[in-house]
């Protein structure tokens, strides 16, 4: 174990840590504590420049109250839900397929299209910006949820296939020769074995990918126009431009819109740490 | 039909034929076919909506168009454009200036890992806190610092008292580049971290005690024995720190707009700003910006790739 486990230094050390970690996890999160603080406060606080007091009054349900409904952050939510689902189910669904292709039959073009993938998967969204945003108007979806859950799905497909094809291809060769033998079908192989014994990897990216869509803004901006496609990311920043001063209510806004990949993390903080650091422990 | 019915022997031997023949040559090239099947859909949007519009952009770059009245083809003179263009030199800097800095998050999440990762009561809820930032959403990030920053805000009493009432570092030419940057890096240390306490959490201890049994202590036992262990977690530390710094757009865009005077722009989003925002639809000379930064992106691309690939032949 790396360092010597505090256990067994010396009784001042062992008092020091203690004391050093909460302390070193409140600096650390000072500015989300901050915004907490904020979000709770009302305009008069604000406005008397009360930052770090205890808040004169509490208002965090009301403030809440007033961002849906002076704003459209409802609909901003809907949409981000909207936009976040499909993409990450479309994104799986897909990748389970590239990555069970790539990771179990030879083929020649076989590492070249797995590079292609990791290549993409890198490249700067500008590059991609304007001939999306072209295709995407010819196709007649710009400025829907339908056009921008197609291109988040193109391009995560080229993460998700590299993380895939990790899995599977870490996974017993044996067992699908066995199911050859006895005849299944390649079809029957996916389904049966490769999908079931996928199951963490599935969890994981599906954590992910989540995350990902749910905090985009940049294709947000690119493909999105108007507040009935909005999600919250953009949806925030065009309130943060009319809310210069009113900040109890923008802190408000931006812990909702925080909250759905928190409590993801949450829930599924194995598997989001699994898919996040996959290599990170082996060669 | 009548035929049908009055010989049906000859109907029967003659349809199993044909399905034993296609069986047949499915099971001969079903091994062949599969992988195809299986990749058509993800390689078909793949190729449409990411490998397709790189070339397009640079195709696009060697015009001139407003993205509504037909494009003018005009060569390189975009290029030559932006060898004369002060905005784009700035931005360049600025993208080398969040290039280094972004890399302090790697030793700065090494240093946190080292520091959390030891057994007391709690700690497994007190690492998920410090990784917190990663979850959340850039926007909320840079809307945080903003009003961190706002001499009004929070830290107006702190600035007072330092003497430096209703100074605005985002409002300032010199200094606002690095206020974004202190907020973008904020979520990268806890994304480092979390890689090291993984690649922590995978030591080999025999080493690590042998080393100990030796005499190995201190910064000779983490520099001989323990950072070598970590060098998977190192390397996929500084890609995603590269990458999150060439990403830096949705910072700019939040915090400051490329503004004061266009002293915090970055390629991301001059780019967007030449091609698609108030100041102009120039597709042209966006795409041109773009592909310089595609360019710069795709050196590092190669050296992952080709780092993949020796990994991979080893693999094979």
């Amino acid at each position: 174990m790396f360092p010597i486990p505090i256990q067994k230094r010396p009784l001042i050390n062992r008092i020091s840590y203690k004391i050093l970690v909460p302390v070193s996890l409140f600096v650390w999160l000072i500015p989300l504590i901050g915004i907490m603080l904020t979000s709770i406060r009302g305009l008069g606080d604000i406005t008397a420049g009360n930052y770090w007091g205890i808040p004169s009054e509490f208002l965090l349900f009301s403030n809440i109250k007033d961002v849906f409904q002076n704003t459209p952050m409802l609909s901003y939510i809907i949409n981000s839900f909207k936009i976040t689902i499909p993409t990450v189910i479309g994104a799986v669904a897909i990748s389970c397929m590239t990555g069970f292709a790539l990771a179990s039959y030879k083929f020649k073009a076989n590492l070249f299209i797995f590079f292609t993938f990791i290549a993409g998967n890198f490249v700067p969204f500008q590059i991609l910006m304007i001939p999306v945003r072209d295709l995407t108007f010819q196709m007649g979806l710009y400025d829907t949820v339908t056009g921008l859950v197609l291109f988040h799905v193109a391009f995560q497909t080229g993460f998700c296939t590299l993380f895939m094809r990790n899995f599977i291809k870490a996974l017993p060769n044996e067992l699908f020769e066995a199911a050859r033998i006895d005849g299944t079908s390649e079809f029957n192989i996916f389904l049966k074995i490769v999908v079931p014994l996928t199951r963490p990897a599935i969890a994981a990216l599906s954590v992910l990918i989540f995350t990902f869509i749910w905090n985009d803004f940049f294709w947000a901006t690119v493909l999105i126009q108007g507040q009935h496609a909005m999600p919250i990311t953009a949806g925030l920043k065009s309130l943060n431009g009319q809310w210069v001063t009113v900040y109890h209510l923008l802190s408000a806004g931006s812990i909702i819109a925080a909250v759905p990949p928190v409590i993801m993390f949450f829930l599924m903080q194995k598997h989001f740490i699994a898919g996040l650091t996959l290599g990170a422990s082996k060669g | 039909m009548g035929w049908f019915s009055t010989t049906p022997f000859l109907n029967v031997p003659d349809s199993t034929q044909i399905t034993y023949r296609k069986s047949s040559w499915w099971k001969l090239n079903q091994q062949r076919l599969t992988p195809w099947i299986f990749l058509f859909p993800g390689l078909l949007l793949f190729l449409v909506y990411v490998i397709w519009p790189i070339f397009n952009s640079l195709y696009i770059s060697l015009l001139q168009w407003d993205g509504l009245s037909p494009a003018i083809y005009v060569g390189l003179s975009n290029y030559i454009e932006l060898l004369d263009d002060e905005y784009f030199y700035i931005s360049l800097m600025n993208n080398l200036k969040w290039l280094i800095l972004f890399m302090l998050a790697v030793p700065i999440g090494l240093g946190l890992a080292i520091f959390l990762n030891q057994t007391i009561f709690g700690i497994r809820l007190i690492k998920s806190l410090f990784f917190f930032p990663f979850v959340i959403s850039q926007v909320v990030i840079g809307i945080i610092f903003s009003w961190f920053y706002n001499p009004r805000g929070v830290i107006g009493p702190f600035l007072d008292k330092l003497g430096l009432s209703n100074y605005a570092i985002l409002a300032d030419e010199n200094f606002a580049t690095y206020g974004i940057i202190f907020a973008g890096i904020y979520p990268q240390i806890a994304y480092c971290m979390i890689l090291y306490l993984t690649g922590l959490n995978n030591l080999n201890t025999d080493q690590i005690e042998a080393g100990r049994m030796d005499g190995a202590k201190g910064f000779s036992l983490f520099k001989n024995i323990i950072l070598p262990q970590l060098k998977p977690a190192t390397f996929l530390a500084i890609v995603v720190t590269v990458i999150g710094s060439l990403r830096s757009f949705d910072m700019v865009a939040i915090m400051t707009q490329g503004g004061p005077y266009g002293s915090t722009n970055v390629l991301a989003y001059y780019m967007f700003e030449t091609a698609l925002s108030e100041y102009g639809y120039r597709m042209g000379y966006g795409s041109a910006i773009a592909a310089v930064l595609f360019t710069i992106m795709m050196f590092y691309i190669l050296f992952f790739i080709y780092r993949m690939y020796q990994s991979e032949k080893k693999g094979l």
